[in-house]
């Protein structure tokens, strides 16, 4: 009798690695059709819509585009930290403790020329995130405390910290009670494209990117960092300090989360305000794991994420409910780790006696 | 702040704190057993979801029980497929869980946002118990939902403390090479203990749209989702602890709707934090003492392979 | 008339990746008997067991228990036929009490009587002399009270037919006498025990019927009464390929490391290494032997860095470097090849060149301003795997799919690559076949040419004569004595490896 078994590969397969995206893919909107279908909505016009919302013209593109940026760099922050095997769910609250951070600096500083403004509301964003990683980083690094856990719940206090802020002390008079900070001084703009909403934050995305790409690949501390992911054991036997770089990648990775916050409510929002984020921090997690951690992949697959957000709001004038988008990102990710399995084993037949 | 108000707060506790018990107790469950399910948002919202329209269109509040442990049960069975069978990542799993569950709710829930519900739970006034002054109308005033989950968790305390299911539970999320060498499936008890704990969750879930709301929004779960999943460790894993655990939760949650009214100064959102805060103090604690003592199950989150050599 | 065997297993054949496990092996056990089931490390006396016990599943062949035959799927289906195996790294839940543990996963209802099962207990313990307190924690019993504990699990059961591990290895001696005592109160009670081992003191002292492996493959089985020691080694260790015999100096060069008193804890805090005094010269190969477990990986793994002594004192040439972090040992000369090969050794998952550059990454010559240069690196790589003929597809390729042997070249390679003046290495040759480990023994040779002083931890009596000038054996974490190769003989080594010189009941 032949039964199909699971066998440990001994081999590389290129064929595997693009396959199980593009597969995870394709099975999602197939699973998104389904309940499509079976919930009376027409399938295929609700993709067309979709795609038509999200790149019917230059204007959509441009939506896309400004959904991408926020998704871009919260996945190039967790990928550093997934790199390490350190598990940072902490994107959120760190992108909040950074928005937090520039809304203090325009606090206080409203008045200075907009360059060094900018500037100096960017350091203060990736200093709050970093921060804001290092707890959780340093926990782990000492006590070997979870970092799953205690990313997640600083996200939390990281919410409610802004809540408090914009219902309370920074609340805006003018806001007729909506919990709103005042709103920035356009010196503290993010400089746009004229005629959309694309600002330079698109830039910082790319540049960080190429950098982390960079120090990953080419630098000693990347390769330490790689080495740490794969076997701490290793990295202890090759002289590495390891629980130093478990507090470097928790730095950097809270602190690329922190710019988000700046960069959304600076070149977004314009102030600060309760709802900054739509779970970027959970999606980028996402895209970093569809896009395998290769930060040129993240950028690509930010774009296609930011298509499906803003295909999303889209169809909503239709009658569709937007959490289909939920549930379209939710099935990838599926269908992703299951494929995952093919990358490790093989099917093969052999004979049962 | 009068003896009445307490009294009324402690009430509100125990009621703000169910849905959290039974999804802390889902998860105390399926880690136990090894599994970190990260979903209990998700299970909870579809939970909420599937009961509210079950008793909407049927009219009975208890076939919507029954349909929300459906519905968690389905989406956990996907997650313990990936991790039990595809020894998948256990965290992203959860989170692909966690956003999936919301999508499908928000989805299926779309026609029924804001509804009324045709037969809600409703408080039960125990006969003799309910007149003691004080704890009566603290502990035996209220409905079905609340006392099927105190009956729960103490159930099981008592299955996995004193039966051979929960040493067999116990041993696969300690040591899951000792189970599989006198003959328990880890299979087997990973996947029960994961869709049982889904099933709790989508109850959980329902209590929400059934009894605490009661109606359904897409997001009717603010988070408990995940302040179970804090819940499971601030009480070290042990049922009895959770309830005190969710009941506390649950205090501090009507605490803030009550604070400003009642005079004080705090801002109810750093109220809201001190749960968080807390539980990292805890975890901290529990992982400095000896990891095994503490009673983290010690293989939780990794997946387990018979023939690792 | 004839007895029928309790077990037989015929035609078995097991491969891994890379190595043929079991080849073509036919095994009978009989109720009542012990049953030696004996060879080196590496022979196949593990897998085969595994297969019995419902761990593997056999590539080919068949086995029958009590007549049966029977397809052992699952250690469930093993244990329902009356098979229990005891593994060498117990399968105990250390945070639950003896009795939870042996009643774990037993029949006997749904809840827990706690009465009941302590007094089985206590009545198991009394018939088979397995004293152990049914209400101590697991983590709170010595190795020799958990494996008395893992024989109840089995007894609770009802099992037949029980295998055991190379169980001595954990044990004191006088815990081996006990032990050897219970074994035979099973065996009279009818019951069929399979003892895997690698110790001939202990088959001559317990064992009714004797089967040797030799690289997977049965040598030769009979009646012990029918076989002794010599014979028996013999059997063990013969082999065909033929050592280049090498100059032995008779005056050993001058002294590069010194290790005084020096004591090493395991990872649970006990003592492992009891105050280990001994010199290692230059141009010499001094070989650690002992069975393993005896405190040979702590006390290597304390000589490179990565465990800390507790007291005593490691000096190399003069200097002391106890207290040093592992890269300033390196940097001093000190380089150690870890017996986790591709774990620790090597990364596994990256790639051959950067698994090369992991001791050279840091050079600024390997750099160009703030980055790597990848060309010189992998020129580098380029010529190491060209020196050390590491057979590779692709030196960007994961290191994983190198071979056990290619893996060691490799390893070594990139270690010896830096000279060192000490060199210290756990088991290298451990899973290797013949040609792999022969190039190893060649690479060792020449470093000891050239000077270094080797220190190598072996499990392969043989090899020790093959390589070693001199041997310390240790034993319970003493090194009970150091002495010259020449001097002695396998007897004698295998002597002072055991503690005692005889084990008896």
């Amino acid at each position: 009798m032949n039964r199909l078994r699971l066998v440990r590969r001994n081999n590389e397969s290129w064929l595997v690695k693009v396959a199980v995206p593009i597969a995870s893919i394709l099975l999602a909107i197939l699973v998104g059709w389904i309940f499509l279908a079976v919930s009376g909505y027409e399938a295929a016009e609700t993709y067309r819509r979709m795609i038509q919302g999200a790149f019917g013209s230059p204007y959509a593109v441009s939506e896309t585009i400004v959904k991408a940026i926020p998704l871009a760099l919260t996945g190039l922050a967790v990928s550093i930290a997934f790199r390490m095997k350190l598990w940072n769910i902490g994107a959120e609250g760190q992108l909040y403790m950074g928005a937090f951070a520039a809304g203090g600096v325009v606090l206080l500083l409203g008045d200075w020329p907009s360059l060094p403004l900018l500037t100096l509301m960017l350091v203060a964003g990736f200093a709050a995130g970093a921060i804001w990683g290092l707890i959780p980083g340093a926990l782990r690094a000492i006590w070997n405390v979870n970092e799953t856990i205690t990313t997640l719940l600083l996200n939390y206090v990281a919410i409610f910290w802004v809540s408090y802020l914009v219902f309370g002390p920074w609340k805006d008079p003018n806001a007729m009670g909506f919990p709103l900070a005042p709103r920035f001084p356009e010196t503290a703009y993010l400089p746009a494209i004229p005629g959309s909403r694309v600002h330079v934050g698109i830039l910082i995305a790319v540049v960080v990117a190429i950098i982390l790409y960079m120090v990953l690949k080419y630098t000693r501390w990347g390769f330490e960092v790689r080495v740490a992911g794969e076997s701490p054991e290793a990295a202890r036997y090759a002289g590495m300090n390891v629980a130093r770089n478990i507090l470097l990648v928790m730095l950097v990775s809270g602190g690329i989360a922190g710019m988000t916050g700046m960069i959304e409510v600076s070149g977004i929002t314009h102030r600060l305000q309760q709802d900054i984020s739509a779970n970027y921090g959970y999606t980028g997690i996402i895209i970093a794991w569809l896009a395998r951690l290769n930060p040129f992949a993240i950028l690509l697959v930010a774009f296609l994420f930011g298509a499906l957000l803003v295909g999303g709001f889209g169809v909503q004038t239709f009658g569709i409910p937007y959490a289909i988008v939920l549930m379209l990102q939710g099935a990838v990710l599926f269908f992703l780790l299951a494929g995952e399995i093919m990358l490790k084993y093989r099917v093969t037949m052999s004979r049962e006696d | 702040m009068d003896l009445n108000s307490i009294v009324a707060l402690l009430a509100v506790a125990i009621v703000a704190g169910t849905p959290l018990l039974f999804a802390a107790m889902g998860e105390v469950i399926a880690e136990r057993s090894g599994i970190l399910n990260l979903g209990v948002e998700g299970m909870m919202l579809v939970g909420a979801v599937t009961g509210f329209m079950v008793t909407i269109n049927t009219g009975n509040h208890w076939l919507g029980i029954l349909a929300a442990a459906g519905g968690g049960a389905i989406l956990s069975a996907i997650h313990a497929f990936i991790c039990v069978t595809l020894k998948g990542n256990q965290v992203v799993s959860g989170l692909a869980l966690t956003i999936f569950g919301t999508g499908t709710s928000g989805f299926l829930g779309k026609n029924y946002v804001g509804l009324p519900v045709a037969d809600r739970f409703t408080s039960i006034d125990i006969p003799w118990l309910g007149d003691i002054p004080i704890l009566g109308p603290i502990l035996f005033q209220h409905d079905a939902m609340v006392y099927l989950s105190m009956i729960l968790a103490l159930a099981l305390w008592y299955i996995m403390y004193r039966t051979s299911w929960g040493l067999s539970i116990r041993s696969v999320g300690e040591n899951p090479a000792a189970a599989d060498a006198v003959g328990i499936s880890v299979s087997r008890v990973r996947y029960l203990a994961t869709i049982i704990g889904g099933m709790m969750a989508g109850l959980g879930g329902a209590y929400l749209s059934l009894a605490y709301a009661p109606t359904w929004q897409e997001s009717i779960t603010a988070g408990r989702g995940w302040i179970a999943v804090a819940l499971v460790i601030f009480a070290l894993w042990n049922p009895l602890r959770a309830i005190a655990g969710s009941y506390l939760f649950g205090g501090v949650e009507a605490l803030t709707f009550r604070i400003q009214t009642a005079g004080f100064q705090i801002s109810p959102f750093f109220l809201s934090m001190l749960p968080y805060l807390f539980t990292i103090l805890v975890l901290v604690a529990v992982t400095i003492r000896l990891r095994q003592e503490a009673g983290v199950p010690a293989a939780l989150g990794f997946p387990y392979d018979r023939e690792e050599r | 008339m004839k007895r029928v065997p309790v077990v037989q297993m015929d035609g078995i054949n097991k491969w891994f990746p890379g190595v043929k496990a079991n080849n073509n092996i036919n095994f009978r056990v009989y109720p009542g008997e012990i049953h030696a089931l004996l060879g080196e490390n590496g022979a196949g006396k593990s897998t085969l067991a595994s297969i019995l016990a419902g761990l593997y599943r056999p590539d080919s062949g068949t086995i029958k228990v009590k007549g049966q035959p029977l397809k052992l799927r699952s250690p469930r289906l093993a244990l329902q036929a009356g098979i229990g195996m005891i593994y060498q790294h117990f399968r105990l839940v250390n945070n639950m009490t003896v009795a939870e543990n042996v009643m774990l996963g037993a029949k006997g209802g749904i809840r827990i009587r706690s009465d009941r099962i302590e007094q089985r207990v206590r009545d198991l313990s009394e018939q088979f002399g397995l004293a152990v307190d049914p209400h101590a924690r697991i983590s709170h019993l010595s190795l020799g009270e958990q494996q008395r504990v893992e024989i109840l699990k089995m007894l609770y059961r009802g099992c037949d037919i029980l295998i055991m591990d190379e169980p001595t290895t954990v044990l004191t001696p006088q815990e081996v006498k006990e032990l050897f005592h219970t074994l035979r109160l099973m065996a009279d009670q009818g019951k069929a025990v399979v003892l895997i081992t690698h110790k001939l003191s202990e088959v001559m002292a317990i064992a009714d019927y004797v089967t040797v492996l030799r690289r997977g493959e049965v040598v030769g089985s009979d009646h012990i009464q029918n076989l002794d020691e010599q014979t028996l080694t013999r059997m063990m260790v013969a082999r065909e390929v033929i050592f280049p015999e090498f100059n032995r100096s008779h005056q050993l060069g001058p002294t590069v490391l010194a290790v005084s008193d020096l004591s090493v804890p395991n990872d649970r805090g006990r003592t492992a290494v009891r105050r280990a005094n001994l010199e290692l010269h230059e141009g010499e190969i001094l070989a650690i032997a002992g069975v393993a477990g005896n405190g040979q990986r702590e006390l290597v793994e304390a000589l490179a860095g990565l465990r800390s002594a507790s007291s005593g004192s490691i000096r190399l040439r003069g200097k002391e470097i106890r207290h040093l972090p592992i890269r300033e040992r390196s940097a001093m000369g000190l380089t150690f090849i870890p017996e986790d090969r591709l774990g620790m050794g090597l990364v596994p998952n990256i790639s051959v060149v950067e698994n090369a550059m992991l001791r050279n990454y840091r050079y600024p010559e390997n750099r160009r301003g703030l980055l790597l240069d990848y060309r010189k690196l992998e020129a580098y790589t380029r010529s190491l795997v060209d020196r050390y003929q590491v057979a590779v597809a692709n030196i960007h390729h994961p290191v994983n799919y190198l071979s056990g042997g290619n893996l060691q070249k490799l390893l070594l390679g990139r270690e010896l690559d830096l000279n060192p003046d000490v060199l210290v290495a756990a088991y290298p040759v451990r899973g290797l076949d013949v040609a792999a480990a022969q190039a190893v023994y060649d690479l060792m040779l020449e470093q000891r040419q050239k000077g270094t002083a080797i220190m190598l931890v072996l499990e392969d009596l043989d090899d020790i004569f093959r390589l070693a000038d001199r041997v310390a054996v240790m034993y319970n974490g003493e090194i009970k004595a150091i002495l010259n190769v020449r001097e002695t003989d396998i007897d004698s080594i295998g002597a002072l490896m055991l503690g005692a010189q005889r084990v008896g009941v």
